[in-house]
């Protein structure tokens, strides 16, 4: 049977493609993760358990999650029609345009902190606006959404884009040919096929969301109970020399954000299948 | 053959990454390991020591200085970054460094004043006229008042902010710690936002127009004056903390490297009259009695300044297990 696999393997290398993948993954992702769990384990469960149900910590994963879920939201919906615009409607500068969606990943996070929490304080340009409805963006939970949402943009996008370049117009035509209105083919022809690619940017944004601190610290406000994000406590113990209760929170963040990204994929490999059928 | 290529072509585009850093061969250089506030000072000082070494020893020296949250700094050098002299916030974070066998016990003892060639303060900064008429710490936990301080879990210059609040509170309620307490908890309700660090404290009371004062070293307080004259100003209470700022060799590195002579020297120099001048112009109160007396009129010298020494604090093991571990009496101003 081995035998028979390795002859007939089509494309050569694998023994060096895996043994490289192997050593890279576990040199880069298992052994830290592994040294983040021995940390943990120092404090023993007694102390793990204290520690991630103090109500401060789970207001902090609160905060965290409902926030880079938020985002992520955001980010699905309106990625997609960036991505759309982008694909569908050639315009005047629209490589400009490409290239602006990634300033996110370019630009050092608290930078971008520091420039949105100017914007969106009650002294700012957009902050004043809605500062005298009694409505705050920065310094509240608003502000850690659009924080995270400006960071996680171009995972939304770029992750659509390419599906939507492989969706051939042709199926559309089809469809209203056939006399479906447009709500229609969007949401029985483009939306399936779309919707793995849209999951996959939902993943990557909340994940990634969920363990930014550089920008959110600075819009945030950072008060224990409101607006005091996980990664944040983390940062706390640390500087209070408490490793074995910093790694405990992070675990919690690192275990569910795993969970979150398995159960997309899961649904993703379904929606696929789904897709496949049509 | 071609995978040997791919292979050394990697390694050698990695090489780089790997180590300490490039070496040069040049002058002999140090770094200086600092923490945030002190980057317009250590600017000014490093041409002035360079000169001072030069017209010593005929010596080229080149200073690296880096800068960020004195915690993080510590963290730092104790996992590796290397320093031949630290400039830290708190004598806590170099006990540290320590702690971790880097440098040797009784380091603060080897220089004048604690190790501390200047000192700072915990002030006010309010806007321009007060309008909320703040003067001393008890007014700060009346209702309806503003304050913007870091968090004193991620901020060294924030755990002052804390201890000087604490320290007038022991003497307004006669050391009854309940009533301390008391009065903490209101202080910290009132805050509007904690930053993780003092400039971004400064950034969000300064230039985002959030609270009515600012719990600020004082030197910061300067600095933000001196940038936006009449919209602020400064008001120093009634009794605040003596901040000492210390400095040191690390030991385990200069001697590795051959450097002990011109660390050494280095933070010897800043005792000088010059360098001890060139700190009280960057807002740093001069250890020297005699030069501080000539910038009385920029600081206010008859404030009470309590020491983390003092027998309130018992040092910063007591203060840190006390107050600031996980769980400690800031914690709980802060439990539900």
């Amino acid at each position: 049977m081995q035998k028979r696999l390795a002859a007939g393997r089509v494309l050569p290398g694998f023994g060096m493609t895996m043994g490289m993948t192997v050593s890279f993954i576990s040199l880069m992702v298992l052994i830290p993760m592994a040294a983040l769990a021995l940390e943990a384990s120092r404090i023993g469960w007694d102390g793990f358990w204290r520690t991630v149900t103090d109500s401060r910590i789970l207001a902090g994963f609160r905060v965290s999650f409902g926030c880079a879920f938020a985002a992520a939201l955001i980010n699905s919906v309106f990625g997609l029609i960036l991505a759309w615009v982008l694909v569908r409607c050639p315009f005047p500068g629209r490589r400009l345009m490409e290239g602006l969606i990634e300033l996110p990943f370019a630009l050092p996070t608290a930078v971008a902190g520091i420039a949105l929490t100017t914007l969106y304080s009650g002294k700012g340009w957009i902050g004043s606006l809605f500062a005298p409805y009694g409505i705050h963006i920065a310094y509240a939970p608003a502000g850690i959404v659009i924080a995270l949402t400006f960071i996680t943009l171009p995972f939304a996008v770029r992750t659509t884009q390419p599906a939507l370049e492989q969706l051939d117009p042709q199926y559309e035509e089809a469809g209203r040919v056939l006399g479906a209105s447009g709500r229609r083919i969007f949401r029985r022809i483009v939306l399936p096929e779309l919707m793995p690619a849209v999951l996959t940017g939902f993943g990557l944004s909340f994940a990634r969301g969920l363990g930014e601190y550089g920008s959110v610290v600075f819009i945030a406000g950072n008060m224990p109970y409101v607006t005091e994000i996980a990664p944040l406590l983390i940062m706390g113990k640390l500087e209070s020399f408490a490793y074995g209760e910093a790694t405990a929170v992070a675990l919690v963040m690192l275990v569910t954000s795993f969970a979150v990204m398995l159960v997309i994929n899961r649904i993703q490999a379904r929606a696929s299948g789904f897709a496949g059928n049509v | 053959m071609k995978t040997k290529a791919i292979l050394a072509l990697t390694l050698f585009l990695f090489l780089p990454l790997a180590g300490p850093g490039v070496h040069r061969a040049a002058a002999v250089e140090i770094s200086n390991i600092s923490y945030d506030p002190t980057r317009e000072f250590y600017e000014r000082y490093n041409p002035l020591f360079k000169q001072h070494w030069k017209a010593k020893t005929g010596e080229e020296v080149s200073i690296v200085q880096s800068h960020a949250g004195s915690g993080a700094q510590a963290r730092a050098v104790i996992e590796g970054n290397r320093a031949d002299v630290v400039t830290l916030a708190l004598a806590w974070d170099i006990s540290a460094i320590e702690r971790a066998g880097l440098i040797k016990a009784g380091w603060q003892a080897r220089l004048p004043w604690n190790s501390s060639p200047y000192t700072s303060t915990i002030v006010f900064l309010v806007r321009k006229g007060n309008p909320k008429g703040l003067k001393d710490w008890g007014d700060l936990a009346k209702e309806g008042v503003g304050i913007i301080t870091p968090n004193p879990k991620t901020s060294g210059g924030a755990r002052w902010n804390y201890l000087a609040a604490w320290a007038w509170g022991d003497k307004a309620f006669k050391g009854d710690v309940k009533a301390v307490r008391d009065f903490m908890g209101k202080l910290f309700r009132n805050v509007l936002v904690l930053d993780s660090g003092a400039r971004g404290s400064t950034n969000t009371f300064v230039r985002n127009g959030q609270g009515d004062v600012l719990l600020a070293w004082e030197n910061e307080a300067y600095l933000a004056i001196a940038e936006r004259k009449d919209e602020f100003e400064i008001v120093a209470p009634s009794l605040s903390v003596l901040a000492e700022p210390p400095v040191t060799v690390v030991d385990e590195v200069v001697d590795k490297r051959g450097t002990r002579a011109v660390a050494e020297e280095y933070l010897k120099h800043l005792y000088s009259d010059e360098a001890q001048r060139l700190a009280g112009k960057n807002h740093y109160r001069p250890g020297n009695p005699e030069i501080r007396k000539e910038f009385a009129s920029t600081f206010k010298l008859d404030i009470t300044l309590i020491s983390i020494d003092d027998p309130l604090f018992g040092g910063w093991e007591t203060v840190q297990k006390l107050h600031f571990s996980d769980g400690g009496i800031f914690d709980s101003l802060y439990a539900r």
